[in-house]
Order: C-alpha cells, then structure tokens, then sequence
C-alpha cells in the first residue's frame, strides 16, 4: 500500500472504514495502482479478501504486491486471499461438466446474461466461518475490472445488478467493503460504459479518479488524481469533499503532491 | 420549496453525482409525514435501516418501506423478495385503497427504468398520480403525490423527456462553492411554467434549511486538508539572503539611476578624467589609409 495515498485518504490498516462501496475510474491513463493499493492495504488489515480478477494472471499481482510488502501465496494459503483467476479459470467454462455452474457461466451463454453465479461464489467465498477460525476483521470484495464484463458481452445494468447484489451481501449484511475499477473511455461514445460508470458512482461513497494531464505525457507527473467522497444518504453541511494531486508512480510507491508543485518543477 | 409539495402529483428530483438527491428527497419524505400524511416508500437503492437513519421515531411510524433493495430479482430464492418483482410492486403501489391523503417516495425511478420498460413505468407513474379520481366518485379527491428520485446521467434524453412530460414539479440539483441549489420548475394546471431558483441546505435531522441567495464570498475557502504548501522547500538554489548581502544590495546605486551626485558630477567636468585613451596595435593585414574619405564631399 502507499502510505501517502493513505494519508490523503485519511484512512490506516487498523482504522479502514466499513460497509463501504469504493469506486476507481482512470480515463486516459492506466489506474491499476490503485488496485495493487488497495488489495495490500487490505491484506494488511487483516480482513478477508475475495479478488475477482479478470485482467492479468495471478503472478502479475503476485510481483507487484511482494514490492508492496504483501505475500500473496501466503495470503492464499493461510485462506485470507480467494483469488478468482478469470484468464484461467475462463477456460474451465468450456471443458467443466455442465452440471456444476462456473462463476464465469456468463461466457457460455449465447443470449444476455447475468452475474448470479458469480455472485453466488462472492457470496458462498465471504460468508462468515463458523468453525472456531481465526476471525477476519472485515470481508472485502476487490474487482479488477468491471469494464470488461461489458466487453465480454454483459450488458451494463447485468453489472450493476451484479454490484448491487455484492453491496446487499458484502457491506449491508457482513459490513464488508466492496473496492471496484471501471474505466472512462472519456469521449461519450460507449453509452453502455457510461451508464455503468454513472450507475457505480452514484452508490459510491469514495470515487478516486486517475486522469492523464490534458497536456499530455510526462516523464515526472504521470497523472491527476481526482478524490470524491460522497454521503449518497447522509446529507453534508459542508460539500468540500473533493479533492485533486497529481503523482508519479516510482517503483515501490506513488508520490503525490499539489498540483503544480512536483519536486522535478521547482 | 413550500410550491414542491403543495401541487401534487409527480415530482421529479433530478440529481447527479456531485449533488446527491437523497437527502432531499428524505427531506420532503419527512416534511409529508410531519403533516400527517403516511408515506409509503418503495426502495431499490438503499437498505431500508439506511433509509430511516436520522428519522425520529415518530417519523418513521409514518414510513412504510417496500423492500426492493435486498432481493430485487430474486437470486436468493429465500422468499423474501417482493412478489411479482419491481414491476409488481409497482403496480401494488397503484392499488393502494387506504383513505386519505398519502406520499409515495421512488427510491430510485431510475432503478425502476433501468430493469422495466419506459412504457410501463410511465403507465404506472399516470396511474399513480391519477389515484384520485376513484370510478364511483362517492369519495372526494385526495391528493396522492410522488416523489421521484432521477439520476440524470443514466438516462437518454427519450426517457427524460416521457418523464418531464408527466411531472407536474421538477427541480433540477446543483450548486457552487459548496452550496447546493434547486431550480424547481412547476406546471400549474392552465397556466405558463414557473421557474425558481432556491439555494438551500439540509440540517442532520433532515429538515430544510431554505437560504436566500447563493453564498456571499467569492474567493474559494482555502481546502481545510491540504496544508499551504511552501514552492520553496525543495530547490536547488539559494532563494534567501543573509543580512550583510541585504545591506550590500541596498547600498548598490545602480548604473543608470540619475542621482542628485550623478547629475553634479557631469555638470562639473573633472580634470583628466574626461579623456580616455585608446592604445592600438595594428597588424600586417590592417589598411591604415590617413587619408579622409570625405574630403572629396563638396560640403
């Protein structure tokens, strides 16, 4: 995890909120550190996670969370971490008999589908043990990414639907916390994608945003990170809970400082 | 605001992500109950104990809550979900006969056109708000009034449009500096739309805190969570000055300021001072031609 995103979170492993629906969203630029962030903060606050994983292999996370002080061989051995590997496990879909439904059915099927299945294996994966183990502080669901559900042929309510039954199991009933990324293609054209995004951030409390610069690449600020924090029940005396830095991901953590302000600049 | 509830019928609440809905609409949920109208309350989006939080007790007597949100399409298969899914209950809510005036809260309508057709949501919306008038006519009108909550950004402009048409008040969320706003549009039965702009806010108990104008300091408030950040701390030169340089640098009279010593000094022409000299080594390739090139000008 990076304790400066921590920071301007205002958040620590032993004081993670819960019951929380977490939206990341990167346009024009890759957000998947994020991702990494928040399933070693996770881990490190010894909460029970369930990581549905359908962009890159197991190892790839493996890699990057053994920088980030995290094991997750370990994590997945001692039964804190149930990784759901969607590159291989996709495969399973088509030579698994088809008696027993995969949580990626939705491959298989030729009309629009929907998500129960994997639902149902979040739900079956989260569900508190009751033989006497040790007890895991919270259970969190960690999505990477919902996006491509929709270009897997799922339309965007089936996902949200998904989202929906995931936020009724996880944060209402166990007071879990529910991290997901989306992708903004940025110019209006995916409708589908829009609806998806606007329909998450409306039942997120927390909306972290990685933007490229409008000016383009840089070599020593590689994004803009917009942060939301929204009440969707609550009303809010003051509504200043938005925020913007701009950071650069070095190679075991991400600095971030105001805008204009980064150390190559001065 | 008074104008919101007082019409009747459909009232669209039309929010985005920056400025949430919600809050308002459980503030009109509550201003229905206080005039001791029941509210019935059909809810998609929230849990139900979410929904009653910050409600005193005798508020929440009043609300009775249609439970969409824990199973809304029935994947649990525990029984639990309403029957006939979301377009049933809907259509419940049509055939409510209890007497007296009562409220209706969609929490949200966009949940609801998002999983039924357009069609059949505004049929019901219609049959809703036309509760009133009872086929039999011994009973007198009484008001049913809905309140719609409407994520804007869901929606294309055909469904907002269907909606718009059948809403008798519409008020339209945003804000600046913090504050938020509502601009009601209200269509009164043969008479031009009202428009009106009311900057507000929502204390925790959700009451309406209505404000007469938009906030009066122009300046954005310096952001509570970043601290000042100095530009100076992390360059590689020396942006300071010691005392003895500062004195140095203010006693400096600079070549071009015309100072009262400056003017005395060239009004009073110094001897041997005046005269420069100039010392000159010509070498093998320099033309030294004395004579003058203009003595041949007839000037």
């Amino acid at each position: 995890m990076f304790p400066e995103l921590n920071n301007l979170l205002n958040i620590t492993p032993d004081r993670a909120e819960q019951g929380k629906l977490t939206l990341l969203c990167d346009a024009k630029t890759d957000g998947s550190f994020l991702v990494h962030h928040f399933l070693s903060f996770y881990l490190k606050a010894n909460c029970k996670v369930c990581f549905v994983a359908l962009i890159q292999s197991f190892s790839h996370y493996n890699i990057v969370g053994q920088k980030l002080g995290v094991s997750l061989t370990a994590a997945r051995e001692c039964g804190q971490l149930v990784f759901l590997e969607g590159l291989k496990s996709s495969v399973d879909v088509f030579f698994r008999a088809q008696a027993e439904p995969h949580p990626l059915q939705f491959l298989r099927e030729a009309d629009a589908g929907n998500l129960q299945p994997l639902y149902e294996f979040v739900r079956e994966t989260l569900k508190p043990m009751d033989d006497g183990q040790a007890a895991w502080r919270c259970p969190v669901l960690l999505v990477d990414d919902l996006s491509v559900l929709l270009s897997l042929g799922l339309g965007a309510v089936a996902v949200l639907d998904f989202i929906h039954y995931c936020r009724v199991a996880v944060c209402w009933e166990r007071k879990g916390n529910i991290v997901a990324l989306a992708h903004d293609s940025g110019d209006g054209e995916d409708k589908e994608n829009d609806i998806l995004l606007n329909g998450l951030s409306h039942q997120s409390h927390l909306i972290l945003r990685a933007e490229g610069l409008a000016t383009g690449f840089c070599r020593d600020v590689h994004g803009q990170l917009r942060i939301l924090w929204r009440t969707p029940s609550q009303p809010t005396a003051q509504r200043d809970g938005s925020l913007t830095y701009q950071y650069k991901i070095q190679d075991k953590s991400v600095s971030f400082f105001a805008k204009g302000m980064s150390p190559a600049v001065l | 605001m008074e104008s919101v509830l007082a019409l009747g019928g459909l009232v669209l609440l039309r929010d985005s992500v920056e400025w949430e809905g919600r809050s308002l609409l459980k503030a009109l949920v509550k201003k229905s109950a206080l005039c001791g109208e029941q509210v019935h309350i059909l809810g998609c989006e929230v849990s139900e104990d979410e929904f009653r939080e910050g409600f005193e007790s005798s508020i929440n007597s009043r609300l009775i809550y249609h439970d969409l949100f824990r199973d809304p399409l029935s994947w649990s298969r525990t029984g639990e979900a309403l029957p006939g899914g979301p377009l049933g209950a809907l259509q419940a809510m049509c055939r409510r006969t209890d007497p007296g005036p009562f409220t209706i809260a969609l929490d949200s309508l966009s949940w609801l056109l998002l999983h039924l057709p357009c069609t059949a949501v505004c049929q019901a919306l219609c049959a809703l708000s036309h509760q009133h008038s009872r086929p039999g006519g011994s009973c007198p009108a009484e008001p049913v009034r809905v309140l719609g909550l409407l994520h804007e950004e869901l929606h294309g402009p055909g469904a907002l449009g269907a909606l718009s048409s059948l809403a008798q008040t519409e008020v339209t969320l945003s804000g600046a500096m913090g504050q938020a706003s509502a601009h009601i549009l209200s269509r009164r039965p043969r008479q031009r739309p009202a428009h009106q702009t009311q900057w507000f806010s929502i204390l925790p108990d959700f009451s309406l805190d209505l404000q007469g104008g938009p906030p009066l300091e122009s300046q954005p408030h310096p952001d509570p969570h970043t601290p000042p950040v100095d530009p100076t701390a992390h360059v590689t030169f020396n942006l300071h000055l010691s005392k003895k340089e500062k004195e140095a640098k203010d006693s400096l009279t600079l070549p071009f300021q015309f100072s009262s010593e400056k003017q005395q000094a060239l009004l009073r022409p110094r001897p041997g001072q005046a005269t420069s000299h100039i010392f000159y080594e010509p070498d093998a390739y320099d033309d030294l031609d004395q004579e003058d090139p203009d003595d041949d000008l007839d000037v």
